[in-house]
C-alpha cells in the first residue's frame, strides 16, 4: 500500500539529543501502520498550531464491560483517517510491572495486528496502555488479550486499575506484601472495576513504605502504606563501617532526623523508638546498618486528589495501623464500607476525599466505626464552634 | 470473525509471581539490603546472600511494540527473559547472573540506551498525552518530557548528581494526570480563557443538560435565545469537560494557551511530610517544537536550588528552610498576582508574622 509522506520539520527537531525520542517511535511504527503514520502528520499540525486536534466522542467499550476503552476521535478526520478513531484500549499491567519477554512479545503481536503499534508503559494510574485503535477492532483485541490470560483496566466513574511499588519482589524495606494485596484487591473487586457504578473514580495505590515510590499519598482515593512498630533494629557494626566509609552521620542522619529521637554516643546511634515518627528517612540513608521494627502492618489513608473541583488533596490518616495478612478481609471490610458510604452521599463526580470535606469525618468515622485518635490529624481545631449529639449531652 | 479465539470476562490481571525471576521468587519479602553500582544500576542482597542485580534505562513512555521488543530481546539475552518498568516509565533489566552484567551495559551503550535514573540526581518525568492523545490539553507532554530530559540527561546518567532527589512531571492541563501537584519541579499546561462557544454548533451536537451538567463549577447555563449556553466566565475553570461532552465548545486557544511552572513539592514521609508544589511561574508560551523558555527556567531553578541545598535536602525543604521570599530572591523570578492564592483555603498561606527575610 502506498502511504502518504508527511514532512515533520519541526517533529524532526525533537529526534536529536541523548533522551529516547517519542518521533522516533512514532516514526518506526507509522513504517508498518497508516493509523501511526496520521498521528504523526496530525501531531505536526499540532505543533505548527500549537493546539490539540483530539476530540471526545461518545463512549467505546466491549461487551459486558463499562470502561478499559477511551474513546478518541480527531477532529480533522478527512485530513487524517486513520486516526478518525484513535482509541485507548487500558490492560491491567501486572502488580509491580514485572514481566516476562513471552507476556510481552504476545502483548505486542496482537497489537501489531489490531492497533497503531503505538503503546504507553505505562499510563500513569499503571495500566498497560495501548494507545490507538478503531472501534470495530475492540472485540477482536480482548478476545485476543483475555484468551491469552489479560483483562482490561478501568475507567470511568469505577475503581480503577489498582498498582503499587515494587515491594517484596525487590525492596528491603516493604512491610507489606505490595504485589499482593493489589492483586487480591483487583480480583476481589472485578466488579467495580469494569462496570462503572460509583458517583466517580475511586483509585487504590499501595506503597511498602513512607518512601511512597507509587505516590500513593498524593494520587489515590485509599492509600496504603507500610510501616511498622516497635524499635528499628540497629547494627552497630555497620554503623561504624558507614562512618569508616566517609559518611558525616551526625549531620546526614541525626541532624536531619525530623524528631530529634536519635543521637551519636562513641559512634554507636541510639534511637528514642517512643518518639520516632517513622519517617524512613534514617533507614533509607543507611540500609545496612538500620531496619524497621519487626511488627509490620499498614497506615490506612482516604482521599487525595489533583485540584479539580475544591483543590488537591492529600490522603489524610484514618487507620494508623492495620496488620495486612491474607486473605485481607479486614482491608476489604473497610474498602466496602467506605464506598457504601460514598454510594449513598456522593454527587455524581464528587470523590471520596471531597465527599469526606464536604459532610465532614465525624460521619465519616462513625459509620466506619472508628473512633478519633490525635494520629488523624495534625493539630485539633482552633474555633469554638462544633456540635454535640444528644448522647454526648446526656452522657 | 468466527477466527478468534474464546473470550473471557473478569480474569484480572496475570499472578504476579510467574513474572518474577527466580531469585526473586526465592527470596520474595526476604531483602536485607541494596547497593547502588551506578547511576544506572544496584545491586539488592537478600538474607540469604543470594543477589539480584538491576539496570535501569530510560523510556520516552511512549513507545512502538518494535522498542518493546528490542527491550524483550536484551531480556531473553542477559536476564533469563525477566524485566520490569518502574513508575517513572523506566524499563529495568533484572539479571540474576552477574557475569551478565557487564555485557548487558555494554551492549546497552553500544545501542544508545540511556541508563541512569537511580540515585541523587533526576529520574524519568512522570507525564500524560497531551497532543498525541488528549482533546484538553493546552501543551504537549511527550515535546516537553524530550527537551527536558536532554537538557538534564547528565543528571539522569549520573555524571552530575544534586543534593537529593529531584523528580520532574508534567501535565498537559490542569486536569494534572500524574502527580504534578507533589513534584519538585513540574510544568502544567494551562488554559487561559474558557471555551468558546459556538452557538449553531451547540443546537446541532449538544444536548444542553448534559452539557450544563459536565461542568464540575456550575459555570454553564441555559442560554434560551440561541438555544445553547452560556458560561459565567468567572467561575470557569478551564477543565474542558464542557468540551467532552460537546464539541461545540472548543477549549484550545494557541495564543493563550501555555504552561505553568510549579515547584517544591514532595511525595515520600522521609524527615518533612509530603508537600504540594506551589506556582513559581504562573505562564510561558508553548513555543513549539523545543520550549526555550521552559527548559531555562527548570534552569534557574535547578541551580539555585545545587547552590544552596544541604545535602539529601529536597527542593522543597530547601525553600522552606530558607523562604519562599528568598527563594523568589535568589532564582530573579517574578513575582505577581497570580502567586497570591485566591483559591478554596487561600488564607493559609497569608503570611500572618512580622518576621521574614528581604
Ligand atoms: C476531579 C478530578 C478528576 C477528573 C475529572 C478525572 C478525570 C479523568 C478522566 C476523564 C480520565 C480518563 C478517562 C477515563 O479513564 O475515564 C482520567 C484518567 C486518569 N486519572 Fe483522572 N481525573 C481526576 C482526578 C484524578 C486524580 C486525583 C488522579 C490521581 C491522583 C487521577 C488519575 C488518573 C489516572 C492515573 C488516569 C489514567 C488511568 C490510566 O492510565 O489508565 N485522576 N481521569
Ligand atoms: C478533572 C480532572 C481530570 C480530567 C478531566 C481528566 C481527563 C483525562 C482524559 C480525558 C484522559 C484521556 C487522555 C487520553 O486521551 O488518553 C486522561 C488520561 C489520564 N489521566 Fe486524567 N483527568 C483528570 C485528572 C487526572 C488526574 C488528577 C490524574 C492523575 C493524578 C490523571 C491521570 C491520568 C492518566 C494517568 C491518564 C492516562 C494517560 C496517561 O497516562 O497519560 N487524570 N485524563
Ligand atoms: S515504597 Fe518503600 S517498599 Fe515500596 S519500593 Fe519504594 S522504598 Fe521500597
Ligand atoms: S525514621 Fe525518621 S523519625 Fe524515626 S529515627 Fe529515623 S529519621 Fe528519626
Ligand atoms: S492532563 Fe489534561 S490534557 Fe493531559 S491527559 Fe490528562 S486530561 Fe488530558
Ligand atoms: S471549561 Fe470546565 S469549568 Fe469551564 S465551563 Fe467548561 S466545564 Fe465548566
Amino acid at each position: 500500500m502506498s502511504q502518504k509522506k508527511y514532512e515533520t520539520p519541526l517533529l524532526d527537531e525533537l529526534e536529536k539529543g541523548p533522551f529516547p525520542s517519542f518521533v522516533t517511535e512514532i516514526k518506526t511504527a507509522a513504517a508498518k501502520n497508516d493509523s501511526a503514520n496520521d498521528l504523526l502528520g496530525v501531531l505536526e499540525q499540532c505543533y505548527r498550531e500549537r493546539r490539540t486536534h483530539w476530540k471526545h466522542g461518545g463512549i467505546v467499550g466491549v461487551r459486558g464491560y463499562g470502561g478499559g476503552v477511551i474513546g478518541r476521535y480527531s477532529d480533522v478526520p478527512n485530513e487524517y483517517p486513520g486516526v478518525a478513531h484513535f482509541h485507548t484500549v487500558r490492560i491491567n499491567q501486572t502488580s509491580g510491572f514485572f514481566y516476562t519477554s513471552k507476556a510481552l512479545n504476545d502483548i505486542c503481536d496482537i497489537w501489531d495486528k489490531y492497533g497503531s503499534g503505538l503503546t504507553n508503559l505505562h499510563g500513569s494510574t499503571g495500566d498497560l496502555v495501548l494507545l490507538g485503535t478503531k472501534t470495530d477492532a475492540l472485540e477482536a483485541i480482548f478476545a485476543e488479550t483475555s484468551s491469552r490470560g489479560w483483562d482490561l483496566g478501568g475507567s470511568g466513574s469505577a475503581m480503577r486499575t489498582p498498582s503499587c511499588c515494587v515491594g517484596p519482589g525487590r525492596c528491603e524495606w516493604s512491610m507489606i506484601d505490595t504485589l499482593d494485596i493489589t492483586y487480591a484487591l483487583t480480583q476481589e473487586f472485578q466488579d467495580e472495576l469494569h462496570r462503572p457504578a460509583f458517583p466517580y473514580k475511586f483509585k487504590i495505590k499501595t506503597a511498602g513504605c513512607g518512601v511512597d515510590c507509587i505516590a500513593s499519598v498524593a494520587r489515590a482515593d485509599l492509600s496504603l502504606i507500610g510501616t511498622w512498630k516497635g524499635d528499628i533494629q540497629i547494627d552497630q557494626a555497620e554503623v561504624k563501617n558507614y562512618a569508616a566509609k566517609g559518611m558525616n552521620i551526625q549531620g546526614e542522619i541525626i541532624d536531619m532526623c525530623p524528631t530529634g529521637c536519635m543521637s551519636l554516643n562513641g559512634g554507636e546511634i541510639a534511637i528514642d523508638n517512643s518518639n520516632c515518627s517513622r519517617c524512613m528517612h534514617c533507614i533509607a540513608k543507611m540500609t545496612k546498618a538500620l531496619r524497621p521494627g519487626k511488627e509490620h502492618g499498614a497506615t490506612i489513608m482516604v482521599g487525595s486528589k489533583a485540584p479539580f473541583v475544591i483543590g488537591a488533596l492529600l490522603s489524610h490518616v484514618i487507620v494508623p495501623f492495620m496488620p495486612l495478612e491474607p486473605p485481607y478481609d479486614n482491608l476489604k471490610d473497610l474498602i466496602r464500607k467506605m464506598w457504601e458510604w460514598w454510594d449513598e452521599h456522593g454527587k455524581n463526580r464528587e470523590r471520596i476525599g471531597e465527599l469526606i470535606v464536604r459532610r465532614g469525618m465525624r460521619e465519616f468515622l462513625e459509620f466506619l466505626e472508628l473512633d478519633p485518635i490525635p494520629q488523624m490529624v495534625f493539630e485539633p481545631r482552633r474555633d469554638p464552634f462544633y456540635f454535640w449529639t444528644e448522647d454526648e449531652l446526656n452522657k | 470473525m468466527a477466527d478468534l479465539p474464546q473470550r473471557q470476562t473478569d480474569i484480572g490481571p496475570p499472578h504476579y509471581m510467574q513474572f518474577l525471576p527466580p531469585v526473586a521468587q526465592k527470596n520474595y519479602g526476604q531483602w536485607k539490603y541494596h547497593e547502588q553500582l551506578s547511576g544506572g544500576s544496584m545491586v539488592h542482597v537478600a538474607e540469604s546472600g543470594d543477589k539480584l542485580w538491576t539496570v535501569r534505562a530510560a523510556s520516552p513512555r511512549l513507545i512502538s511494540t518494535d522498542f518493546i521488543r528490542g527491550l524483550t530481546a536484551l531480556a531473553d539475552k542477559y536476564c533469563g527473559g525477566h524485566l520490569r518498568f518502574t513508575t517513572r516509565h523506566n524499563v529495568e533489566f533484572l539479571v540474576s547472573d552477574e557475569s551478565n552484567l557487564k555485557p548487558l551495559m555494554d551492549e546497552l551503550k553500544q545501542k544508545n540506551y540511556m541508563v541512569g535514573g537511580i540515585g541523587d540526581g533526576i529520574s524519568n518525568i512522570v507525564h500524560t498525552q497531551g497532543w498525541v492523545h488528549c482533546h484538553s490539553a493546552a501543551t504537549d507532554a511527550s515535546g516537553l518530557v524530550k527537551v527536558l530530559m536532554d537538557e538534564f540527561a547528565d543528571y539522569f546518567t549520573g555524571t552530575k548528581t544534586l543534593p537529593a532527589r529531584v523528580r520532574f512531571a508534567v501535565a498537559c492541563c490542569t486536569n494534572m494526570c500524574g502527580a504534578v501537584h507533589c513534584s519538585d519541579i513540574a510544568v502544567v499546561g494551562i488554559h487561559r480563557k474558557p471555551p468558546t462557544i459556538v452557538h449553531e454548533d451547540v443546537k446541532r451536537a449538544c444536548e444542553v443538560p448534559s452539557t450544563i451538567g459536565s461542568c464540575p463549577t456550575g459555570a454553564i447555563s441555559p442560554d434560551p435565545a440561541n438555544k445553547s449556553v452560556k458560561i459565567k466566565e468567572e467561575k470557569c475553570m478551564y477543565c474542558g469537560n464542557c468540551y467532552s461532552v460537546c464539541p461545540a465548545m472548543p477549549i484550545s486557544d494557541p495564543d493563550n494557551d501555555g504552561v505553568a511552572i510549579v515547584a517544591g513539592g514532595k511525595i515520600g514521609s522521609l524527615r518533612s511530610n509530603p508537600k504540594f508544589s506551589k506556582l513559581v511561574i504562573p505562564y510561558l508560551p508553548n513555543n513549539t517544537p523545543k520550549w526555550p523558555e521552559v527548559v531555562a527556567a527548570f534552569r534557574t531553578i535547578l541551580t539555585a536550588y545545587e547552590n544552596g541545598a544541604r545535602k539529601h535536602e529536597r527542593l522543597g525543604e530547601w525553600i522552606d528552610r530558607v523562604g519562599w521570599e528568598k527563594f523568589f530572591s535568589l532564582t530573579g523570578l517574578p513575582f505577581t498576582h497570580q502567586h497570591i492564592d485566591d483559591f478554596t483555603i487561600a488564607r493559609e498561606t497569608y503570611r500572618t508574622s512580622a518576621a521574614f527575610k528581604w
